[in-house]
């Protein structure tokens, strides 16, 4: 008996200690997980305020237009040049709109192509200072189409004459490529009585410009539009917006440009990117009758620096977005190669290589011949591209 | 009773440290139970840039011929169309693209494999494309709903060796096995192909005709002969963690990820570099290829240290 008494005291001693122990460390252990799941919840009562942050990182609001401070990037890519052109071809887009749409399409075209603009403006009959959209005093529907156009370039010509070169009109369901834009227009001035779309030939001389499809005005034409307003040369002809503008700049002595590349592939289109590259539209189709230059099916419908899509839906704006601007192969050398815009050269830019200064490559890159002993080897001969810059150069 | 005492405080001591030993031993077997989970669910990534720059030219060349493809497209007449496309489309990729048939078609020309059981179908198309693979060492399995992107799959394979047993694509597992799921496209290296051939003798592991009611799938069936030749699943994902081989079509993973990330879409969606979407129609083959080998913003480039050049009699990349 007297033997067993620390014997059970120490056994006792032994459970005790281990279940001590043992609530000691699931106690550390729960404290541990706790934070972060107080974390989570934080999180996600934080997600709105978020968004609004990111949104202020990504432009800058002044009444109701947006200037876009970032320029989006990719990780690993070379944009010097579309930078420079960034800088030196300044573009204001509007996009014309209404109060029922900004959920269910404006919102995909902020959050994509708008974002490649220099300064995005949502023109719509009512204000809206969250979307933000400018009120044109006008009410909805096709036949105000006109006069909301009018109003619009009236509004960016007041706002915004001195902060942008070019001024593009599009639709709540065009998505427009604006890098390839700037890459036409750089071949033109600012000081150039010209405007650029997908050219239709009925109904004026010189053809007008498809309104879905989208189109551009430089800053000249655009004064010579307001101008035309004032002296009356221009008025509300037709509700036919697109007809109508073109009539007005064909009246104000404004030319109606040729934006096909080189290969004289058409750049803007007044479809979706599916239908150009595969439907074969009837040929009692109005489209073939309107086209001003000829058309064609199947792969050359489009050039590879397109410009515009139109009766684009919130799916195919993202989708769209994706292969211009994330989806690539790697390595892939292109057969169209778009040649450089006339005064922009790449000789002028320092050696390129995120991060190391190689002396090497900075030679190579200044010399044109493309043989070089480094990682890429030639087995063809790179395609020549045929005429310096698109056609428009020409005045066609 | 201070004995007691004493007796006491010494099993509350041993009794701690005992719990202490149990708690370390058993965080260790945890994690040594997940390093053999991580070595069954192993990812294959693409060389950095860093890794390219460090190799020479020579050694860079050499690996552009290792990496060249010979594509195994499994067709069916009933499916016409979808192989009209296939062969119209990203098939020109491939170093040696050829179309393996169900039954003959006076249409389109292809291997004829007179076979309709899917797996022996399968089977005899892998077994034709490893005896006529000439100098090719990796394989890639696709069906007619698939688009690829050749040049991506290069590019994730390029340091990797075909006389190891490579065998990836969408990674899942069903139970036990873990496959390569067949509509986002198989990939198999040359060594992977072989053990297979050796594997295809064995009646009793890798029969070709299973006559039990319930048919399992056969891409479960591929990796079921894989991991008894020593050959596991692997997926295929960039730094991101993002998949490259893709079962769903592009449109529905934009659509699912405007439902998940709305205001992120396209970032939160589908990897830049991505190999393939499985379940395309053919018209969204046709916008895929001009938007793959085509479209792109001005003055962006990327000075990829490989260049892959556009396929001779093509006008649509």
């Amino acid at each position: 008996m007297k033997t067993l008494g620390p014997r059970i005291s120490f056994y006792a001693g032994f459970v005790v200690g281990t279940f001590t122990l043992y609530a000691f460390l699931r106690q550390l252990w729960f404290e541990k997980t706790l934070p972060m799941h107080q974390v989570t919840t934080l999180a996600r009562i934080q997600d709105y305020q978020q968004q609004l942050e990111e949104e202020k990182k990504m432009w800058k609001k002044e009444g109701s237009a947006l200037f876009n401070l970032e320029h989006p990037h990719h990780i690993g890519e070379d944009s010097r040049m579309a930078d420079e052109l960034y800088k030196k071809v300044r573009i204001l887009c509007w996009v014309m709109t209404g109060p029922k749409n900004l959920e269910t399409k404006t919102r995909h075209a902020k959050y994509t192509w708008s974002r490649h603009c220099n300064i995005v403006v949502f023109m719509s009959s009512v204000d809206d200072p969250d979307f933000p959209t400018v009120g044109l005093g006008t009410k909805e529907g096709r036949d105000q189409l006109y006069w909301k156009t009018i109003r619009a370039y009236h509004y960016a010509y007041e706002h915004y004459a001195d902060e942008a070169d070019w001024f593009l009109k599009a639709d709540d369901d065009t998505y427009v490529i604006v890098d390839n834009l700037r890459w036409i227009l750089a071949n033109h001035t600012p000081e150039e009585p010209i405007y650029f779309g997908r050219r239709f030939k009925p109904y004026t001389k010189q053809g007008y410009m498809s309104g879905g499809a989208g189109y551009v005005l430089s800053k000249e034409a655009l004064r010579r539009f307001v101008e035309g307003f004032k002296s009356k040369q221009c008025t509300h002809t037709t509700s036919v917006e697109d007809l109508a503008m073109g009539q007005c700049m064909e009246k104000v002595g404004v030319l109606a440009g040729d934006s096909r590349d080189s290969f004289h592939r058409e750049t803007f289109h007044p479809f979706v990117l599916e239908q150009h590259l595969t439907a074969k539209f009837p040929k009692s189709f109005w489209y073939w009758s309107y086209c001003y230059y000829p058309i064609s099916e199947g792969p050359n419908c489009c050039s590879d620096m397109s410009v515009s899509f139109h009766y684009v839906d919130a799916v195919g704006m993202y989708l769209m977005e994706y292969y211009t601007y994330h989806l690539r192969a790697f390595g892939y050398r292109y057969r169209y190669q778009p040649s450089t815009p006339h005064g922009y050269s790449i000789n002028k830019f320092e050696s390129w290589d995120a991060g190391k200064k190689d002396k090497k490559l900075e030679q190579k890159l200044v010399h044109p011949d493309l043989s070089r002993t480094d990682k890429r080897q030639n087995e063809d001969p790179p395609p020549v591209d045929g005429k310096d810059g698109p056609a428009a150069a020409e005045g066609k | 009773m201070l004995s007691d005492g004493c007796s006491f405080m010494k099993g509350m001591l041993l009794g701690g440290v005992f719990c202490l030993v149990l708690s370390f031993l058993g965080s260790f077997h945890f994690s040594s139970e997940s390093s053999t989970e991580d070595h069954h669910h192993h990812h294959i990534y693409a060389p950095s840039k860093d890794e390219l720059k460090r190799l020479s030219d020579s050694r860079v060349e050499e690996l552009k011929n290792q990496v060249r493809v010979y594509c195994i497209i499994m067709v069916q007449p009933k499916t016409l169309v979808y192989w009209a496309t296939v062969l119209d489309t990203w098939s020109k990729h491939c170093d040696n693209a050829v179309f393996y048939t169900s039954e003959g078609s006076k249409a389109l020309e292809a291997v004829d494999l007179n076979e309709k059981d899917d797996w022996a179908r399968l089977r005899k198309a892998l077994i034709h494309a490893y005896e006529n693979a000439g100098d090719l060492r990796w394989f890639f399995v696709a069906q007619p709903t698939t688009f690829a992107i050749i040049e991506n799959l290069k590019y994730l394979i390029l340091a990797k060796d075909p006389n190891e047993p490579f065998y990836l694509g969408n990674a899942v597992k069903s139970g036990e096995l873990e496959y390569v799921e067949y509509s986002s496209g198989i990939v198999l290296s040359y060594e992977a192909l072989k053990r297979l051939m050796t594997m295809f003798k064995d009646e009793g592991q890798c029969p070709e005709r299973t006559h039990t009611l319930w048919k399992m799938g056969e891409d479960k069936q591929l990796a079921l002969c894989l991991k008894y030749a020593g050959v596991f699943a692997e997926n295929g994902e960039d730094r991101h963690g993002k998949g490259l081989f893709n079962k769903q079509n592009v449109v529905n993973m934009i659509k699912q990820s405007m439902q998940d990330n709305p205001t992120d879409v396209v970032e939160g969606c589908c990897p830049d570099m991505a190999v393939t979407y499985g379940g395309m129609s053919p018209n969204q083959m046709h916008v895929m290829m001009f938007g793959v080998y085509r479209l792109r913003p001005y003055g962006h480039d990327f000075h990829d240290w490989l260049t892959f050049y556009p396929p001779k009699d093509s006008d649509n990349d």
